[in-house]
């Protein structure tokens, strides 16, 4: 099979936590990070005569996620999924098996590409196990120590149809599907918490081929790094398995992200026998049309539209084609949350573009207090950086002052640090000084050495300390190079 | 009940001791022989009742999800109580670092 093109399939199966106040099935309180088996009762730890009732908070978001992703809302069952391993002290877990709550639908990438969607079901997630003693991995350790906390927290399991071709696409997924589940106020979208759990289903076939090869599923994924690394490396172990005669084993394996490998995980066949049945204690679940089209009305605007309303903002200014900078200032802003803060700023008669630049970078970088920001006070900062009041470095300063003290008025912050912006006078007088100062240099750069465009820059903000004002003196440069 | 068919009917699904054996092994029984063969006998007249259900004409008829007529059954997203910590650690054959401690894992998580 030499010198064979090699397509990669990919689906994925991505766990969402939740974020109710409580646990699926039981009042105790659904808070990562609490004092271990503190948050636990006798229907989470399974003890004998308690009962499971279901969380309305959970059925809501759940069916949150599955209108963003234009699911049906289908009426369905929970089972019991019997294993033994002590993360669940029932030894099952309660989950929706061939009667999912959401069925069918899709995501569109940023790119367009359309991934389907198979099922977005509700589960109970399980307890978290520490290997100790031995050398710390789970089959050398002497033995483990279980917290219930998360045992009985909601989970949405989101299955994708096989239709990602690479890891750049899954990564792409991924990340979207994450900004749609913050979006709709499921998630806390922290991967590095646990929140989003990734299992890749990976396959390859030689490329034009329309049957599947032989798929492994990768587990471990925490983060979309590793999402895209392990994508890679299973993928081209199955290459080279292929190329050189052998098979592709169906299995379960674990991305060691050290190792950057994957390594098949030890289960003993009768593991996967999960005998499920009707969980006899839940009745089913049936949310009727009126609850559906008030989930519907609910959910607010998602990232494609929020990314759609922020381009229509840049477009409608009139000052250019949207740059790629510009697009993933985009993308950024309404990840982070802080795209309502631009647009209510260009609707104050802030420029969109700077209110953009401004949101993208100064707050960005410290959103939480970005989100405290009084939208008046960000959209009086802009609108005077627009009007030439302040210089871009000023400007960034008093907005780090306004994050700093959660608002304030940007007019007496700059009174009090005394910024005046460069009047079009003292732009015309230093340019004339410098000019005048170095007139080898400006005779190179009339001739068109427009690297010397940096020099004469410096030399100008050297001269007019805080109030040095770039655009202006740019503008200014530009100005006299056409006189020249 | 004599676990045989009734005339006319899908024969019960066959059960053998080594299917018991393999039931009771995915649930952790252990099993005498004795107890392999009352309970194969057991199985099989089990199966040979849903074999008379599954005889009937069922077409149109809604798998029963639930003895009880009800559905949506719901409780608001409120935080209720947890049990104290020390009640139910005191449960616990082993604990460590307030964690209950089990023995060594053998296999992988499901
Ligand atoms: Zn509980």
């Amino acid at each position: 099979m030499s010198g064979t093109e090699w397509e990669t399939v990919v689906g994925l199966e991505v766990h969402c936590e939740l974020k109710t106040a409580t646990k699926l099935f039981c009042g105790c309180a659904n808070s990562f990070g609490d004092e271990p088996n503190t948050n636990v009762c006798p229907v989470c730890l399974g003890l004998p005569g308690s009962l499971p009732v279901l969380n309305e908070g959970a059925v809501e978001r759940a069916m949150r996620i599955g209108a963003a992703l234009h699911c049906e809302v289908h009426p369905s069952v929970f089972h019991r999924k019997n294993y033994f391993y002590p993360d669940m002290p029932k030894d099952y877990q309660i989950s929706q098996y061939d009667e999912p709550i959401n069925v069918g639908g899709w995501l569109d990438l940023p790119d367009g590409f359309r991934v389907g969607i198979v099922r977005a079901h509700l589960e109970e997630d399980t307890g978290k196990t520490s290997h100790l003693g031995g050398d710390g991995r789970i089959h050398g350790a002497d033995y483990s120590l279980v917290d219930y906390n998360r045992a009985g927290v909601p989970l949405v399991e989101i299955v994708s149809e096989p239709d990602i071709r690479s890891a750049a696409q899954a990564r792409a997924y991924a990340s979207e599907l994450r900004a749609v589940l913050v979006a709709v106020d499921a998630s806390d979208g922290r991967m590095e918490e646990g929140s989003l759990r990734v299992d890749a289903n990976v396959s390859v076939r030689p490329a034009g081929s329309d049957t599947f090869g032989t798929r492994c599923e990768i587990k471990n994924l925490n983060s979309l790094r590793s999402l895209g690394r392990a994508i890679e490396h299973e993928a081209a172990r199955q290459v080279a398995l292929l190329e050189s005669g052998e098979a592709v084993v169906q299995q379960t394996r674990h991305w060691d992200e050290a190792a950057a490998r994957t390594v098949p995980l030890r289960s003993k066949e009768e593991a996967f026998d999960y005998r499920y049945f009707p969980e006899p204690d839940l009745v089913p679940l049936a949310p009727d049309a009126g609850w559906q089209a008030a989930v519907a009305g609910s959910l607010g605007l998602l990232p494609a539209q929020r990314r759609a309303r922020l381009l229509a903002l840049l477009d409608g200014a009139g000052d250019g084609e949207v740059s790629a900078a510009q697009a993933d200032q985009v993308s950024a802003v309404v990840d982070q949350g802080l795209d309502d803060l631009v647009v209510a700023a260009v609707s104050g008669g802030a420029p969109a573009r700077l209110a953009l630049a401004r949101a993208a970078n100064e707050v960005a970088a410290d959103v939480e207090a970005g989100r405290r920001l009084p939208v008046a006070d960000f959209t009086k900062l802009v609108s005077m950086e627009g009007d030439g009041k302040l210089s871009a470095s000023q400007s960034k300063e008093v907005l780090g002052e306004l994050l700093g003290a959660g608002g304030g008025d940007p007019e007496a912050i700059a009174g009090q640090r005394g910024f005046e912006a460069m009047s079009a006078d003292s732009v015309v007088a230093i340019v004339n000084e410098v000019v005048a100062a170095h007139p080898d240099e400006w005779g190179r750069f009339a001739g068109g050495d427009q690297k010397l465009m940096g020099f004469f820059v410096g030399a100008i903000r050297e001269r007019a300390g805080s109030s040095f004002d770039g655009k202006a003196v740019s503008a200014e440069l530009r100005r006299r190079l056409q006189e020249a | 009940m004599t676990g045989g068919a009734p005339d006319g009917h899908a024969s019960p699904p066959p059960i053998g001791r080594e299917d018991v054996v393999h039931v009771a092994r995915l649930a952790r029984l252990e099993l005498t022989d004795e107890e392999v063969g009352r309970f194969t006998g057991q199985l099989a007249q089990v199966l040979a009742h849903a074999a008379d259900v599954a005889a009937l004409d069922l077409a149109g008829v809604a798998p029963t999800a639930h003895p009880l007529p009800l559905q949506n059954v719901l409780r608001p997203d409120e935080i209720r109580p947890c049990l104290d910590r020390q009640e139910v650690l005191d449960g616990a054959p082993e604990v460590e670092d307030h964690r209950f401690r089990v023995p060594r894992i053998v296999g992988d998580a499901p």
